[in-house]
């Protein structure tokens, strides 16, 4: 498979499911203060970017876009593109591995984690995107599922209680085009202690 | 005496149950708000005094105290509640459970909470990371729409109230609160002097009130239970129950709502399989988040988790992340890689910070490998406490405290690395 290229479009416009969750987002906020929208259109233009060219983006036409519907000079919308983290502003793979190396991860072997993306997702380091365009790796600060570190996000899906064969096995799966399902890869259902939970086990619970 | 799990506040922390409305109203949920509410503001913030709770996004400010600092009368301008879901302190993982498993509780603090400081609405601005646990919040809140439990008459109260989801979009600054303000107003997140503080001038110049998620969620079981029952845990001042995200180094890291002032090790051991290789093979515990300095083992023996206790050790509660190391543990590459955190969230906006949090980094970095002179760890101490104090936030402050920390209770370690370092370049120059 080649890499597909992702070049720097010459227009962009929200299409029919963009218009839709925009008109819900507008709503959330007092008439004149339209401008608490940049950061959900920011996402609505990253997420139509990923379904329309599989690489979900924000590319600067787009920052106009957003500027004009919600009336705002284009270096506000620029500004808040690049000053929060989660805006790609640069074409990514298909999936984002975002890998966190924060000490609570790094203690239980996300360095571990880290070498296996790198090994099955064929990647040279963070910020590589793999040569067949199917993975950009990042390093990403805590993500805040420390019980259950170390972990990794899949675009919006938090893969848990990871080590290197289950991170292999993750990034197999995502290659043969399945998409398992997110959360524990030791059987824990969330945050409770493995083989049972510690709290919360009186009868009659719930 | 262990708490036993019908004082326990969230009953689906782990999720075993159904998060939705009708699961919810069987754990206690959305019981005769409008009772509440009939107490009056003046009474329910009253209560809120007398439990004691003080906010647990990791200041411990008192929460009655807090809201009753929002204007009585309306000078025609509308007041809001904001919550703060920007969980982003590493180590922290409390708030995430609430929205995920127990939405509800946190829906309904809403309401009250918005009630007793007299806002119009409110917004909850949740981590851009949360992505699913959003879903699931905004799903909860259109139900509690669907209920009539929000919007207008909410829950047959006679009280308007509006409640909104916001994501953020990955940046820890904006669990600052007036940082979260920028960027809940669509701006970058860089936080406000105070004075004027957000009270006063908050959201859209509005007053506004910024509480923690967990803050916030437990206050419906305390007003139904009442401030005694509350108070009734933790010793006086440290009052309540309190959700611990015990990890690292333990045999069973877990999230856990415990007593408040139970002792670190009680806490380790009774819920989360004990430290791993057993408590001699302990070396220090972060117990509140990164934020919060170190303690060494002959301090973790017998510390009590409250602010005080905690306070009395040079280290804090913080969000009550217990972060566990054992003794394989390599505690400057542990600490050198929060320095690198701290570098990363730095908003810039305060000198001291952007230039300071990278230079504390490459220092660290350079005390990891030992590549440095005895006296650079006085240059080190010293540059962080001219760092300390002076910024318009927090963040910088909570960037040298782990590094002072380290100091503290592990300078002859650092001078161990050096000299070893020194002995490995004498013995490559001399072959």
């Amino acid at each position: 498979m080649s890499a597909p290229v992702h070049e720097e479009p010459t227009s962009f416009a929200f299409d029919a499911e963009s218009e839709a969750r925009i008109a819900t987002i507008i709503r959330r906020y007092p008439e004149g203060k339209q401008a608490s929208a940049v950061i959900p259109l920011l996402y609505v233009v990253q997420k139509q970017m990923g379904r329309q060219t599989g690489s979900a983006w924000v590319p600067r036409v787009a920052m106009d876009v957003v500027a004009e519907r919600l009336a705002m000079p284009p270096i506000r919308v620029y500004e808040v593109a690049t000053f929060y983290f989660m805006f790609n502003t640069r074409p990514i793979g298909r999936f984002h591995l975002q890998v966190c190396g924060t000490t609570p991860c790094w203690l239980r072997g996300s360095d571990e984690v880290l070498r296996a993306c790198k090994d099955a997702g064929a990647l040279k380091g963070y910020g590589d995107t793999s040569a067949d365009g199917l993975f950009t790796l990042t390093e990403m600060e805590c993500m805040g599922a420390c019980v259950n570190a170390p972990m990794i996000a899949v675009d919006d899906d938090y893969y848990e209680d990871l080590d290197y064969e289950s991170t292999v096995k993750l990034i197999e799966a995502l290659k043969r085009g399945e998409r398992p399902a997110p959360g524990s890869a030791r059987g824990r259902r969330s945050s409770e202690a493995e083989g049972g939970a510690t709290s919360l086990t009186e009868a009659g619970q719930g | 005496m262990a708490l036993s799990d019908k004082d326990r506040i969230f009953q689906n922390l782990y999720g075993f149950h159904d998060w939705k409305l009708p699961a919810a109203r069987m754990r206690g949920c959305w019981d005769d708000t409008a009772a509440i509410l009939a107490r009056g503001r003046d009474a329910i913030i009253e209560e809120m005094k007398n439990s004691g709770l003080r906010g647990r996004g990791g200041a411990g400010f008192p929460t009655g105290m807090k809201w009753s600092f929002m204007p009585k009368q309306s000078d025609g301008r509308p007041s809001y509640l904001v919550v703060n879901a920007d969980e982003s302190e590493p180590g922290t993982c409390k708030d995430r459970d609430i929205i995920r498993h127990d939405p509800h509780t946190l829906v309904e603090g809403c309401l009250i909470a918005g009630f007793a400081m007299g806002a119009v609405a409110g917004y909850i601005y949740i981590r851009g990371e949360y992505y699913n646990e959003s879903v699931v919040l905004e799903a909860a809140i259109a139900e509690a729409y669907e209920a009539g439990l929000l919007g207008k008459n909410a829950a047959g109260s006679g009280y308007d109230f509006d409640l909104y989801v916001h994501r953020g979009a990955g940046a820890y600054i904006c669990g600052e609160e007036t940082a979260l303000i920028e960027s809940l107003e669509g701006k970058k997140g860089m936080p406000r002097l105070k004075p004027p503080f957000p009270a006063a001038v908050g959201l859209y110049g509005c007053p506004t009130t910024v509480n923690n998620v967990e803050t916030i969620a437990v206050v419906p079981t305390i007003l139904r239970r009442g401030a005694d029952w509350f108070a009734s845990f933790g010793r006086p001042k440290n009052s309540g129950t309190k959700i611990f995200c015990i990890q690292g180094h333990v045999n069973k890291p877990c999230n856990v709502e415990a007593e408040m002032s139970i002792p670190m090790r009680e806490l380790i051991e009774r819920y989360a399989g004990g430290v791993r290789g057993g408590w001699d093979n302990l070396l220090c515990v972060i117990p509140g988040g990164s934020s919060t300095p170190l303690l060494p083992k002959h301090i973790c023996d017998d510390v009590l988790m409250d602010f005080d206790a905690l306070r009395e050790h040079r280290s804090g509660l913080g969000t009550a992340a217990v972060i566990v190391m054992d003794k394989s543990t390599d505690v400057i590459r542990a600490i050198a890689r929060l320095s690198a955190f701290y570098k990363h969230e730095s908003c810039g906006q305060c000198t001291p910070c952007r230039e300071g949090m990278g230079w504390v980094k490459r220092m660290m970095d350079r005390m990891v490998t030992g590549d440095a002179e005895v006296d650079e760890i006085d240059v080190l101490d010293n540059v962080t406490r001219r760092i300390e104090g002076h910024t318009i936030c927090a963040l910088a402050d909570g960037g040298v405290w782990p590094v002072q920390g380290l100091i503290r209770h592990f300078r002859p370690l650092m001078e161990d690395r050096i000299a070893a370092f020194k002995a490995r370049s004498t013995r490559l120059a001399a072959e």
